[in-house]
């Protein structure tokens, strides 16, 4: 599975004619990780909704693969912040769902279901309900289960934004890994400028007019302090405090 | 490669079920108790022949009356009535919630659906199923379609009221995230949008079980020629009060075994609710 380029052009989103943003320019590369920061209500979730093909634009174009966008598919997963497991299913029936809407056999979906969930550390949470499982384990079957469709491009809405320093940190170590070995485009959404500078190879500073500022981040072990006041400044916050939004 | 994060202790633990059983054993005692204090009530009331404004001088007592459950209970007729029952509210139930889980869903999913059958069923829902006896009675060739029909209608709007609103109020990720991982309609449907109307939709059931035998009873009543309703009026029209208070009883528990049937189905069917966590 060969990972997808997204792109929007001159497009403006937004719900019932009130637009959130107004002509936005944006491409991602095939197999790129891009960091997604901005103030809140500036579009974020919405420019994850309109490549997920949720949202159809009401001017310009969004583009996956060089043709327009129109509508939901299984080449382009949503993950999203928290409560998106069907709360009636076991993690590894949520895990078997995309495998079941592409009709894969019944014994070959649990056995891959199982290897997910294996995958992401949850091998014995196999038959538990999301009520039973924390935060950090809903959100890694909600990984899980986005990974199954074998997506080409993830589309990440603050997914670890509920989680407490310490899960997110393996958290985001836990994706990185598994990205290096199923490669897809990403585009990953968060207020954590520590977030963006930690996973992300460019970082986009977005506002309601567009992109207002790229930066590219080649990830290092250490974070450079420099790139990270220059995103605080492109978010017009003082530079101390922790988040941007 | 697998990573172990250590968070799986936070898991909430549900609560230990010693607790719990100290308390259940507790509560039944409660419950039986109230019911042998309403009998012992019933019983002081007759014995004494107490005229306290309502008057209990010709009611029967609960003697009089365990002794003519315990002859009717002899008899084929009383199993034969019960049954009749029991079928005309199966029937008209299940037609009910079949029916009114479908239209509940079409009406809140689809803006046609809607606009076509919106306005019919918010003209046909005051009118009482009870008063559908004549309409019954002319539409149907046979006495126990009417009835059937009537308590189809009793329990059919509950359901739909409470199917709209359940539909209505499902929370979007849960659609949105079946749809980008490719479901269409249908798949939608049958993951999304039928389990999670099931609590909602079990709230309209118990509602509509307990409005179906007050239809089916009233309409034995006016038009049957069987059954437990039809034997209670039967036995009022001859005088026999120990009969009528057979009828209620048998009414009585009928409505609570089939509402606890529905209940229990209910808890069955939606163990993934939060508040299931430690219930039985």
């Amino acid at each position: 599975m060969t990972p997808l380029s997204l792109r929007a052009e001159g497009a403006t989103l937004g719900y019932g004619g009130r637009a959130v943003c107004t002509g936005l320019d944006l491409a991602v590369r095939p197999g790129e990780f891009l960091a997604v920061v901005g103030a809140s209500g500036c579009g974020k979730s919405t420019l994850l909704r309109a490549f997920a093909g949720l949202l159809p634009p009401t001017a310009g174009a969004v583009m996956a693969d060089g043709a327009p966008v129109a509508g939901p598919s299984p080449d382009r997963a949503l993950v999203f912040q928290d409560d998106a497991l069907l709360p009636w299913r076991s993690a590894r029936r949520n895990v078997e769902l995309p495998l079941a809407i592409r009709n894969v056999p019944r014994d070959r979906r649990r056995a891959d279901a199982d290897a997910w969930l294996a995958r992401v550390g949850l091998a014995d949470a196999g038959r538990r309900l999301p009520r039973q499982l924390s935060g950090g384990m809903r959100q890694r079957v909600q990984l899980a289960r986005a990974l199954a469709a074998r997506p080409r491009a993830l589309l990440m809405d603050e997914p670890f934004g509920a989680l407490d320093a310490q899960t997110r940190a393996a958290m985001q170590r836990l994706l990185l890994d598994v990205l290096a070995d199923a490669p897809a485009t990403v585009v990953f959404v968060t207020h954590d400028v520590d977030e963006a500078l930690l996973l992300g190879e460019r970082i986009v500073v977005l506002g309601p007019a567009g992109v207002e500022q790229e930066i590219p981040n080649p990830r290092s072990a250490t974070s450079d302090p420099a790139r990270r006041a220059q995103v605080l400044a492109a978010l017009g916050a003082p530079a101390t405090g922790e988040e941007a939004a | 490669m697998t990573l172990a994060l250590d968070d799986e202790k936070r898991v909430a633990v549900a609560p230990g079920p010693a607790a719990d059983r100290g308390r259940a054993r507790l509560r039944w005692p409660v419950r039986a108790g109230s019911v042998v204090a309403a009998v012992a009530l019933w019983q002081v009331l007759t014995a004494a022949n107490a005229r306290l404004w309502v008057r209990f001088d010709r009611f029967p007592g609960p003697a009089d009356v365990a002794r003519e459950f315990g002859r009717q209970l002899r008899t084929g007729q009383y199993y034969l009535d019960v049954a009749q029952s029991v079928v005309r509210i199966a029937s008209g139930f299940a037609l009910a919630a079949v029916l009114g889980v479908a239209v509940g869903v079409a009406v809140a999913r689809s803006r046609w659906a809607n606009d076509l059958l919106g306005p019919l069923l918010e003209i046909v829902r005051p009118v009482p199923a009870i008063a559908l006896v004549p309409v019954a009675i002319l539409l149907f060739p046979r006495n126990e379609q009417g009835i059937v029909f009537i308590t189809f209608v009793a329990a059919f709007f509950p359901v739909v009221v409470s199917t709209r609103h359940a539909v209505r109020a499902l929370p979007p990720v849960w659609e949105d995230a079946v749809r980008t991982l490719g479901g269409g309609r249908a798949r939608v449907l049958a993951s999304v949008v039928l389990p999670g109307v099931l609590p909602g939709v079990f709230g309209g059931l118990s509602v509509g079980m307990g409005v179906a035998w007050i239809c089916v009873v009233s309409a034995e009543m006016i038009s049957g020629d069987f059954g437990v309703g039809y034997r209670t009026w039967q036995a009022y029209t001859i005088v026999d009060y120990p009969g009528v208070l057979v009828g209620m009883i048998t009414i009585g528990v009928l409505g609570r075994v089939t509402s606890g049937v529905v209940e229990l189905v209910g808890r069955r069917a939606t163990r993934w609710l939060p508040g299931e966590e430690g219930r039985r």
